[in-house]
């Protein structure tokens, strides 16, 4: 890995943001706006405070998927990543530079959010806001890794906004936000098993609920990361210095 | 091989999907030079270009390239590369992106300067790629492919859409980077460009039909131009 290869396409990719105010505003304010939506539309405080916590894992981890795999695609389609590919550029520098330029914009995401949920919209949690922030913003970071493993398998950006039901719904639809793991038929809760937002989720839900560090939490947290960081690493073999 | 050689393919055969597009390719490019590969569209230049530059998978043959098979990870840093289509940032500036392909290359920074100059884009630094005309975001693209004083140069098409004066510039410039000992392989479809290379590859349809100095193909032809000389050879090779 060669830091400064990686640092320079962290800053080249958060220039290019700082040249497109739109995108920026859009990416920052929307899980939020989607948060105040919620908020009124369950008109109480407590229905609230029992769906918040996992939507503060959703909405970003949705929103990151969809910007990272549209932004690599077109990194693909315009030709500069088979220039970088030409040039003395690890893949693994390429990877975790767009990781890291996303996961300062997630973080931010992400505390705007959690600020607005706890000062505005009534959001009441019994353990550490930061590790709520924490977690938020892990996951959000997740949602990028596999949106840039999703872009490797898109040819145009029509396909690429496609995978968004397929990578990001049925892990929607299966965390527990709609209907109790638990509760589910065995198949469905191993799919759920299987799916990492489950465990972001489960680890926001205990975030909220007790201040606790809990083992569980750990190991959910854990489970996390490591799915991230798998897609970061099945991203960069799937990238190719050869192309037909 | 030998020493003078900066590029030797021998037998290249390239599909892409069903077609076969390049059939058995055999050429040498000298250190130092200007080799124009000129042809008409489709024929396969830029299959030859990336085949050189070691991002297009080959079904069979052999590239050798400075001394290294091609795509050889030695050769990354000394290879410059500008595609037809300019793959640079839209929304970049000029200097934003020459500044970061040249942090990539980690090539010092004064090099940054000195390309925007040798393409004549002084005074753009600061405006946005997608502001620019075609002929300016094409010589951006050229300027990234100059960072780092790279030995050899694969520049597939770089003087479309310009105009007479600044092609001549251009021109000149790769003349000044072959007499610093630079080889340069410049791709073309425009035939008086290729009066200006010291040695020409003429391809038509995945195949070479020449490999030889201007002044040996007009007087092997007996034709008045290169234009002409090529329209002998092509059809020679179909009455063949």
């Amino acid at each position: 890995m060669n830091t400064s290869v990686l640092l320079a396409t962290t800053a080249r990719i958060l220039t290019q943001f700082r040249h497109d105010r739109r995108t920026v505003a859009l990416m920052v304010l929307m899980p939020s706006l989607l948060l105040v939506l919620l908020r009124f539309v369950f008109n109480s405080d407590q229905a609230f405070s029992r769906a918040a916590p996992a939507l503060l894992a959703v909405f970003p981890f949705a929103i990151m998927f969809i910007v990272t795999s549209i932004t690599t695609l077109r990194e693909r389609t315009t030709g500069t990543l088979e220039r970088l590919m030409t040039m003395p550029m690890g893949k693994l520098d390429l990877l975790f530079g767009y990781a890291l330029a996303f996961g300062i914009v997630a973080l931010v995401q992400v505390l705007v959010a959690v600020g607005i949920s706890l000062t505005w919209l009534g959001l009441e949690i019994g353990g550490s806001v930061w590790l709520l922030v924490a977690i938020a913003g892990l996951d959000a970071l997740l949602g990028t890794a596999l949106g840039l493993f999703a872009s490797a398998f898109a040819r145009t950006e029509f396909q690429a906004v496609q995978f968004m039901p397929l990578f990001v719904m049925p892990q929607v639809l299966l965390c527990g936000l709609f209907a109790p793991r638990e509760a589910m038929t065995p198949v469905l809760e191993w799919l759920s098993n299987v799916m990492p937002l489950s465990y972001a989720v489960d680890a926001l839900t205990a975030v909220t609920t007790s201040s606790d560090i809990t083992g569980e939490l750990v190991r959910n947290l854990a489970v996390v990361a490591a799915c991230g960081l798998l897609a970061l690493v099945l991203g960069a073999v799937t990238l190719r210095r050869r192309t037909p | 091989m030998t020493s003078s050689a900066a590029v030797e393919v021998t037998g290249l055969r390239v599909s892409r999907g069903k077609r076969l597009v390049l059939r058995d390719v055999s050429c040498t490019i000298l250190r130092g030079s200007v080799t124009g590969l000129l042809g008409p569209s489709g024929c396969g230049k830029t299959t030859l270009m990336r085949s050189v530059v070691g991002v297009q998978i080959v079904e069979s043959g052999e590239v050798t390239v400075l001394g290294a098979p091609a795509g050889s990870p030695g050769l990354r840093n000394r290879i410059g590369y500008a595609t037809q289509n300019p793959a640079v940032y839209a929304d970049l500036s000029v200097a934003e992106n020459i500044r970061y392909f040249c942090a990539v290359l980690g090539a010092p920074r004064s090099e940054v300067p000195r390309v925007i100059d040798e393409v004549g884009l002084g005074g753009h630094e600061s405006q946005l790629v997608s502001s620019l005309s075609g002929g300016e975001l094409s010589r951006t693209s050229l300027a990234v492919a100059l960072l780092g004083k790279p030995e050899l140069l694969v520049l597939d098409e770089p003087t479309v859409g310009l105009d007479p004066l600044l092609r001549d510039e251009l021109w000149t410039l790769f003349r000044e980077l072959a007499d610093r000992g630079v080889t340069l392989l410049v791709s073309s479809h425009v035939m008086d460009e290729a009066a200006r290379c010291e040695r020409l590859l003429l391809m038509r349809d995945g195949a070479l039909l020449a490999d030889d100095t201007p002044a040996a193909l007009l007087s092997r032809t007996g034709a008045g131009d290169l234009e002409q000389a090529f329209l002998w050879l092509v059809r020679a090779r179909e009455a063949a």
